[in-house]
């Protein structure tokens, strides 16, 4: 079944994003053709293929546990939309 | 002689002979850039005092004895690396007043060379694009034809290189946005292994496809950016241990006698455009002449290269890009009631509608009920597709393919169907799925007078003979050499917007 209105209100929902009425029509009729693309991939068996998650089959390095950078939040504070006394401030989540 | 026409290996050498100082060098770009922009808006930020500055330090340091081969070299760099101090906005209002608090690896391994960034160029969104249409910062024009677009999503990189608005560029590669357009504007970009260069500090698009590389006039130019912008980064755990070869010897060293280039059938199907067709097979004659042996391949799993990465690429991109919240840094929306108003005008005033589309699909393919029968699905074949390219490799040293089955289309021509904008990459996107490097090199003109590219795959890592294949090819053909004519005085007949 094609993704309907619903699902892409949905899939808004749980991505946050406010989406208009008119965009959604838009979305769900240009989401359905990519998704119709997709389905050429039911054509192939792939029952006894292993998943590649990753492009070279290689193991993942590990490092001592050490401290390297030392305390920068001034710095990273810096691009923050809303810093008060070394936070970021957000608005109230417990009413 | 004007000196923004000459390559990278032509300036360095005038540097060290110091026929001419990186100061002279970055006000010749600096004035060319201004000259230009206007026209092509290759460029989101251009950085005059910081390049001006950075070329004092290195006459300084040319004088010292102290310069590597990119000292006083004016570079742009694709606005998606992290420049400390340095507005970096990947093509996004979400970043438009991001100043990142320190450099992507890239950046800092350049600037240490001693290169200079002459400013950040245009792209698509996030990456996300094949046109460089995305961009919230407007759209970049072809230097070869103003009314059609120079590719992307690195396209504001490759316009710049192709007008002489720097020496050399960096971009970035997730389906094809370093070779997309440098196939269509008539440079030389390469796609390197995935993992050979660090992607620290380059803004996530999807993380198991992204990789750097380098923009460039010629392959022997590419391979002294690769020199110094490839090697194993502790910030990066994905970025390869393997030694990083003498590029720029190694490129001398190739041999193509006895050598097997394969072509794979699948990429010759209906749908090519004949004069691209026709400079592929002109390409081929002069690797033959050249020793090599054209041998006829198949790749049979390369049509659903496009399902596979339309699922896998905008999976991950729905995850990378959850962190622009509002929070912590980027645009964040005025006066939020709560958390969820927080969250929901920011990243719906931030985001543009592509990168939307693709976070919604990104959402949807992951979501409950539907990850197995589509995530899982695309990670399966991907390895289908890897693993066509492991057999061809058994019985050939390079693919040859073309890079883009059409010369650059017009601007605004695939912006309404998102299906036919993603077909621009079909003959990219299957190497970053198996992870494997790929430049583009120019190899023909269309009657228009546009320039036609040609794709060369190496095997994992073997970027040195793949940068030498190409040189070869570079040393019998000038097509590399050819730049938009008259770029200056026809400029001044047009009218932007």
């Amino acid at each position: 079944m094609p993704i309907q209105v619903q699902n892409v209100e949905h899939v808004a929902k749980l991505a946050r994003l406010e989406i208009t009425p008119e965009e959604i029509h838009l979305y769900t009729e240009q989401l359905a053709k990519i998704l119709e693309l997709m389905d050429q991939l039911n054509q192939l068996p792939t029952d006894s293929i292993l998943p590649m998650a990753h492009a070279l089959d290689v193991e993942l390095p590990l490092r001592t546990d050490t401290v390297t950078h030392t305390n920068q939040r001034d710095l990273l504070l810096t691009g923050a939309p809303d810093p008060e006394s070394g936070h970021f401030r957000v608005p109230k989540i417990i009413q | 002689m004007d000196i923004c026409a000459l390559t990278l290996t032509q300036t360095m050498h005038l540097l060290q002979k110091k026929e001419v100082s990186a100061v002279e060098l970055t006000q010749s770009y600096l004035n060319r850039i201004a000259n230009l922009e206007p026209h092509i808006h290759a460029f989101i930020t251009v950085d005059s005092q910081g390049a001006l500055q950075a070329a004092q330090l290195a006459d300084t340091r040319r004088t010292q004895g102290d310069a590597t081969p990119l000292t006083g070299i004016p570079l742009a760099h694709k606005d998606i690396f992290c420049t400390q101090g340095l507005t970096t906005t990947c093509g996004s209002k979400m970043l438009a007043q991001f100043v990142p608090p320190y450099d992507a690896t890239v950046t800092r391994r350049l600037r240490e060379a001693g290169a200079i960034i002459l400013g950040k160029s245009n792209m698509d969104e996030f990456a996300m694009g094949s046109s460089t249409e995305t961009s919230h910062f407007g759209i970049t024009r072809n230097p070869w034809d103003l009314n059609r677009i120079p590719g992307g999503s690195s396209g504001g990189s490759a316009a710049a290189v192709a007008a002489g608005m720097c020496v050399a560029a960096t971009g970035t590669d997730t389906g094809g946005s370093i070779r997309q357009p440098a196939s269509l504007t008539g440079i030389t970009g390469l796609k390197p292994t995935y993992g050979r260069i660090s992607r620290f500090g380059m803004i996530a698009f999807a993380s198991s496809l992204d990789q750097a590389g380098p923009m460039a006039k010629s392959a022997e130019d590419a391979a002294l950016l690769l020199q110094v912008m490839a090697g194993s980064d502790p910030l990066d755990a994905t970025s390869l241990p393997n030694p990083v070869p003498d590029y720029a010897r190694s490129l001398q060293q190739t041999q193509l006698q006895g050598r097997k280039l394969g072509l794979p059938k699948e990429y010759f199907g209906d749908g090519l455009q004949p004069e691209v067709r026709t400079a592929i097979e002109q390409a081929c004659a002069i690797y033959k002449k050249l020793g090599a042996e054209i041998v006829s391949i198949s790749l049979p799993h390369t049509s659903y290269a496009i399902p596979t990465y339309y699922i896998i690429a905008p999976a991950e991109a729905s995850s990378n890009l959850a962190r622009y919240d509002g929070v912590r840094f980027g645009h964040r929306c005025v006066n939020p009631q709560d958390l969820h108003d927080l969250y929901f005008r920011t990243r719906s005033e931030g985001f543009g509608s592509e990168v939307k589309r693709r976070i919604m699909l990104g959402t949807y393919v992951l979501s409950s009920g539907y990850y197995e029968a589509y995530y899982r699905k695309a990670q399966k074949v991907r390895r289908l597709i890897a693993d066509d390219f492991q057999q061809a490799f058994t019985q050939v040293d390079w693919i040859l393919t073309p890079t883009s089955p059409n010369t650059a289309f017009r601007l605004g021509e695939k912006t309404q169907d998102p299906v036919q904008m993603y077909y621009s990459d079909i003959f990219t996107i299957n190497v970053n799925l198996a992870g494997l490097p790929a430049l583009s090199l120019p190899c023909g003109m269309d009657k228009e007078q546009l320039p036609i590219g040609l794709q060369l795959i190496g095997r994992p890592l073997d970027e040195a003979n793949l940068l030498g294949a190409a040189h070869l090819f570079q040393q019998e053909t000038d097509w590399h050499q050819l730049r938009p004519k008259n770029l200056d005085s026809r400029t001044e007949m047009i009218n932007l917007p």
